[in-house]
């Protein structure tokens, strides 16, 4: 799992960076991008193998943020991080293609496999 | 502002209805006021009504009882004046219509008394007297021979009217009478006075031609209160009557008066020109009046009947009218609490979503970064409190595990429903929910008794939303029953509108105390693990689906909770 990179979009800074340490730690490529515009860019320069994407997001939302990346057609997996009480958003992020969804605040061995499942996916 | 003012000092003052609330005394003061009100409205115009028509029939009676009284009297007393005056006038006649020469003859006077006596009634005897009063002739069957009568008043009278008719006297026979005396002067200045004696026989037979009832008085008295006749009850005659009739006057009048004895009486009494008699007529009222006594008591009756109906009416109307008030105030009572409540579960409801959404992140950060220390120090090399530490951040994670459940369900409560409405099963919804429930039933050995009505209805209702009310309804009876008990679960038609769902346990129960508080946000039983929520948010899901939940519940022997649900969607509940 040594070449494989992560990248970690959500508006809270603290909990990007402890979620991209602790992947680091089990040998897993992180980086952060606390709002939409820089994880176009860094998608755009350096794509990663997987994203993690906050849906609840202030200026750009995570749904256009997912909207834009599935315009670049990198067909890269996308794993949506939603709060309870977001069903519809999290329905439709689906719908568009998103790979699956986990609820925060999200056990980080299911993020794990999650990750795992995406990518052999 | 003024009549506001005197509308609140009537209704505190006056009326003392207390203005707020629904307190028993309110309906009572209510009840009472409008009671007396109704009853013064009704009872007024009605004894008005009944007291005019009461004097206006007295009156009436009273002149149609007058009037024949007063006509009977002066019809007799014009036979009295008749009688008298024909006497008068035959005795005139003959005073006249004979010589002093012809009259001074014995044999002559006698005839004339016998032709009298047979023509007449009532003659007695006739006297002639010449003009100084001394008797010259007498046919009849007394004799006074020489007899002067010039210093008795009667024959000054005679002299100076030409005529006197004498009040009653009784004669030598003890018999009554009166006497009749004419003068007559002729062309050659020979004067002379014809007397002649009458009994008052026919006096009596006119009274008796009244034909008075027995407790009736007719009686003829004189100008100085002596009776003429016998009188029934006012003395004998020639005795002073004892009736108080005013003497004296002209016409007929009818008075009511009170005799000796206590009678109230009608008295006509009727004046004669001449003689100076006066016709008395005494009947007694409560005879008169017996119709006036008939139709009072009569009206009594249906006065007191009608209060005592209208009273009657009056209190079962306001019971009936207090009660629709008393049901409609707790309605608006019932209606103004349950928006009250509404209103507090959705203002509630949006600070627990801000909060929750402000602590999700921290809490999601906490439980990283705890995680990450974990893992760090299980990885790490062996010191001496590394297993101290792995408790330490074990504890801090289940911890934030329960910290996430609280805000899940603060958002859950929060949450904006809007309910999509699909035809459903309502038995096929509970027999999902149970089966997430089977493990821990079938692990703690409780007995599930499903009554599911097989004919139920299919309703317009939201699947994920019921799933929601029927699994904290089901926790929650979990939670109250012990191992081994028993949760019955039961659905049923209630009407042509709703269906009913019924969930009972036997579980630990409800004081009455804490089942007032059990839909109130934060209220939990559950010591340390409830969030008081689990119900808030089944109430607001029945509510917002037009439906309405009952609890039952005695502590210690269990509780039902009672769901009816709308077959057919419905307006919900604005808020």
């Amino acid at each position: 799992m040594n070449d494989i990179s992560v990248l970690i979009v959500d508006d809270e800074e603290e909990l990007a960076a402890v979620i991209a340490e602790r992947l680091e730690f089990r040998g897993i490529k992180a980086q952060t991008a606390l709002d939409g515009e820089t994880a176009l860019r860094i998608i755009e320069s350096d794509p990663p193998n997987i994203v993690l994407l906050d849906l609840m997001m202030p200026g750009m939302s995570g749904l256009e943020i997912l909207k834009k990346i599935n315009s670049f057609k990198l067909n890269i997996p996308i794993i949506l991080l939603t709060g309870y009480g977001s069903k519809e958003m999290t329905l439709e992020g689906m719908n568009l293609g998103a790979f699956d969804y986990i609820m925060k605040p999200c056990d980080f061995d299911v993020l794990v496999t999650k990750i795992q499942e995406a990518l052999e996916d | 502002m003024k009549t506001k003012k005197i509308r609140e000092f009537v209704t505190k003052y006056i009326l003392r209805i207390p203005e707020e609330g629904t307190s028993p005394e309110r309906y009572k003061a209510l009840r009472r006021n409008i009671i007396i009100l109704m009853i013064l409205v009704t009872v007024i115009p009605l004894s008005l009504m009944a007291t005019i028509n009461y004097y206006q029939y007295q009156k009436n009676l009273r002149d149609e009882i007058i009037n024949p009284l007063n006509v009977l009297t002066n019809k007799t007393k014009r036979s009295f004046e008749l009688f008298l005056e024909e006497r008068l006038s035959t005795v005139r006649f003959i005073t006249s219509a004979y010589s002093y020469a012809e009259l001074s003859d014995e044999k002559v006077m006698n005839r004339i008394l016998g032709v009298l006596k047979k023509e007449f009634e009532g003659f007695v005897d006739l006297a002639l007297l010449d003009s100084d009063g001394n008797l010259v002739n007498y046919a009849g069957p007394y004799s006074f021979p020489g007899k002067n009568y010039s210093q008795q008043t009667w024959f000054q009278e005679v002299l100076i009217k030409g005529a006197h008719i004498s009040d009653v006297f009784l004669g030598y026979r003890k018999f009554p009478h009166i006497s009749i005396a004419t003068y007559n002067l002729s062309g050659d200045g020979q004067s002379w006075i014809l007397r002649s004696t009458i009994d008052t026989k026919k006096f009596d037979a006119l009274l008796a031609m009244m034909e008075l009832e027995p407790e009736c008085d007719a009686f003829l008295i004189n100008s100085k209160g002596i009776l003429q006749t016998n009188s029934r009850f006012y003395g004998r005659i020639l005795e002073t009557c004892s009736l108080p009739v005013p003497l004296g006057g002209h016409g007929t009048y009818v008075s009511e008066i009170e005799d000796r004895e206590g009678r109230e009486i009608f008295v006509a009494y009727s004046y004669f020109f001449e003689p100076d008699f006066t016709l008395v007529v005494a009947k007694p009222s409560s005879l008169i009046l017996k119709t006036w006594f008939t139709f009072r008591t009569e009206i009594f009756f249906i006065y007191t009947a009608s209060v005592l109906l209208i009273i009657l009416l009056v209190y079962k109307l306001t019971d009936v009218q207090v009660s629709h008030i008393k049901e409609a105030d707790e309605k608006r009572e019932l209606a103004f609490r349950e928006l009250e409540h509404s209103q507090k579960l959705s203002s509630i409801g949006r600070l627990a979503a801000g909060v929750a959404h402000e602590i999700n992140n921290p809490l999601a950060i906490i439980s990283q970064k705890a995680g990450f220390m974990k893992d760090l120090i299980t990885s790490g090399s062996d010191f001496k409190e590394k297993p101290k530490f792995i408790e330490l951040t074990d504890s801090i994670l289940k911890s934030t595990d329960r910290c996430s459940t609280i805000t899940h369900r603060l958002l859950g409560f929060a949450r904006r429903m809007e309910i999509e409405y699909e035809d459903l099963d309502l038995n096929d919804v509970l027999k999902e929910v149970i089966s997430f429930l089977e493990k821990e039933a079938l692990h703690r050995n409780i007995n599930i008794d499903l009554k599911l009505d097989d004919n139920l209805e299919r309703i317009s209702s939201d699947r994920g939303q019921l799933q929601q009310v029927f699994l904290n309804i089901l926790s929650n009876a979990f939670a109250a029953v012990e191992d081994n008990g028993n949760i019955l679960i039961q659905t049923k038609d209630e009407d042509d509108e709703k269906v009913g769902v019924y969930i009972k346990d036997d579980g630990c129960g409800m004081s009455e105390k804490d089942l007032e508080n059990i839909f109130e946000p934060f209220f939990t039983t559950k010591k340390g693990y409830g969030t008081g929520l689990g119900l808030p948010i089944t109430y607001g899901i029945i509510k917002k689906m037009g439906g309405s939940i009952k609890v039952e519940s005695q502590l210690g022997k269990g509780s039902t909770f009672m769901i009816f649900l709308p077959k057919f969607r419905k307006k919900m509940l604005e808020v």
